[in-house]
């Protein structure tokens, strides 16, 4: 086993992790970042993001994400790609254990591993992961060219990622379990005003049914509580996310669903340990937000680190 | 390395192949496939001796994708004999990635 010291260590390399790590860079803090699958995390899975100060034109997440972790490597920082499976940090030196069996000591962590996405929990939706059933529009919508498909949800994601697979589907049904789209007003015009889009309101989905790929779903309305099929190719869902939190165990202080709670400067219940983005508790969930949180999160280590070293 | 298969190369490169053959399938516009690419180059390093690692665009070549049902990407095949021995989808780590290889190795 080997083992490293640092000053700090980032958890997860989204934009609130890469945004923590060029601040970390510049206060010349001796720094790692961690990252389990891939840099960017969600920024990945948005085709175009338009309400990123800074960019007049859509610009990719992928791009975006390309650019902040260039901007992190100018400043010095470490990046691993290495999956954290348990964590020490009860104690003042906090020590880092991943999937690979290395060992990291640092003075503080910074946890921000954001959120996987929910799944609808109905028959046949592992079955057809792959063969039809999706959570990511951007990653296999084009595959569905002159498809008929299924969109399960009502946020911001599954508004956008309607908007964008209507570029290829011949047909979609946006199925949502209330009366009302939640997702912002300027996406629900967008949506309303697709051809192609048929919304169907109070509905759920019961069943993903199929041979080798799907075929249809069974539905129900809960208003009239009548079933129902729909024909089509591809399910794709949106339904909300859920934190990456469980190698944390009883470490940290958490809310009912997992979500770590801070104070405003990024703290958690525990000593030397912040969080930020998507995994915090009441974050909204958008890039900008996620940045600047990271950059509250860096600042705060760092002010701690000092108080550490230097008392 | 990983080398780009297309349509007229595919037979003789996947299907007629002595080794084991790690297909990838991936398209510009997808982040994670991009993610999962630079992994996949690196093992094609560390697995030479064992294992042919290709990749097909789905946008250049959509017959190839559709004739083995490729419905998400990065979806990653494994062929042997012509046929497929393994697969796995989305997008992994580089210690998911070989124990996926570990496995298909342990299937011939």
């Amino acid at each position: 086993m080997s083992e490293e010291n640092y000053d700090l260590v980032i958890i997860g390399g989204g934009p609130a992790g890469l945004t923590c790590a060029i601040y970390a860079g510049r206060a010349r803090l001796k720094t790692l970042i961690l990252e389990k699958v891939s840099w960017g995390g969600k920024l990945l899975f948005i085709n175009k993001i338009e309400n990123y100060p800074g960019f007049s034109e859509p610009v990719s997440g992928l791009r975006l994400m390309e650019e902040m972790k260039k901007q992190a490597e100018n400043f010095g920082i470490e990046f691993r790609e290495e999956e954290v499976i348990e964590i020490d940090i009860k104690g003042k030196e906090k020590i880092i254990t991943t999937q690979g069996e290395k060992i990291f000591r640092s003075l503080a962590v910074v946890i921000a591993t954001g959120t996987d996405y929910k799944e609808l929990g109905v028959p046949g939706e592992i079955e057809f992961l792959g063969k039809g059933v999706s959570y990511c529009g951007t990653c296999d919508g084009p595959l569905f060219q002159n498809k008929e498909i299924v969109v399960v949800g009502g946020g911001d994601t599954a508004l956008e990622e309607t908007i964008f697979l209507s570029r290829f589907a011949k047909k979609i049904f946006l199925l949502h379990r209330r009366d009302k789209l939640r997702g912002a007003k300027i996406l629900q015009e967008r949506v309303f005003s697709l051809p192609n889009v048929e919304i169907k309101w109070n509905t759920v989905v019961l069943k993903i049914e199929g041979k080798e790929k799907v075929e249809r779903v069974k539905i129900k309305n809960l208003k009239t509580e009548k079933e129902d099929f729909i024909s089509c190719q591809g399910v794709f869902i949106f339904i909300g996310v859920r934190p990456q939190t469980g190698f944390l165990k009883n470490f940290l202080k958490l809310d009912e669903e997992g979500f770590i709670i801070t104070d405003e400067k990024m703290k958690t219940s525990q000593e030397g340990v912040f969080a930020c983005g998507d995994v915090r508790k009441n974050s909204l969930k958008q890039v900008v937000n996620a940045c600047a949180e990271g950059a509250i999160a860096c600042l705060s280590a760092e002010k701690y680190i000092e108080g550490v070293k230097y008392g | 390395m990983v080398k780009e298969v297309g349509l007229t190369d595919f037979q003789k490169e996947v299907l007629d192949s002595d080794l084991p053959v790690l297909v990838d399938f991936w398209a510009e516009w997808c982040g994670p496939c991009r993610m999962v690419s630079p992994i996949i180059e690196n093992l094609s390093e560390e697995y030479k001796e064992k294992i042919k690692f290709v990749k097909i665009n789905v946008d250049k070549f959509p017959e190839i994708a559709s004739r083995y049902g490729i419905m998400s990407i990065p979806t990653i095949l494994i062929f042997y004999k012509g046929k497929i021995i393994s697969q796995t989808l989305g997008s992994q780590t580089k210690t998911q990635l070989k124990n996926f290889l570990e496995e298909a190795l342990k299937k011939i």
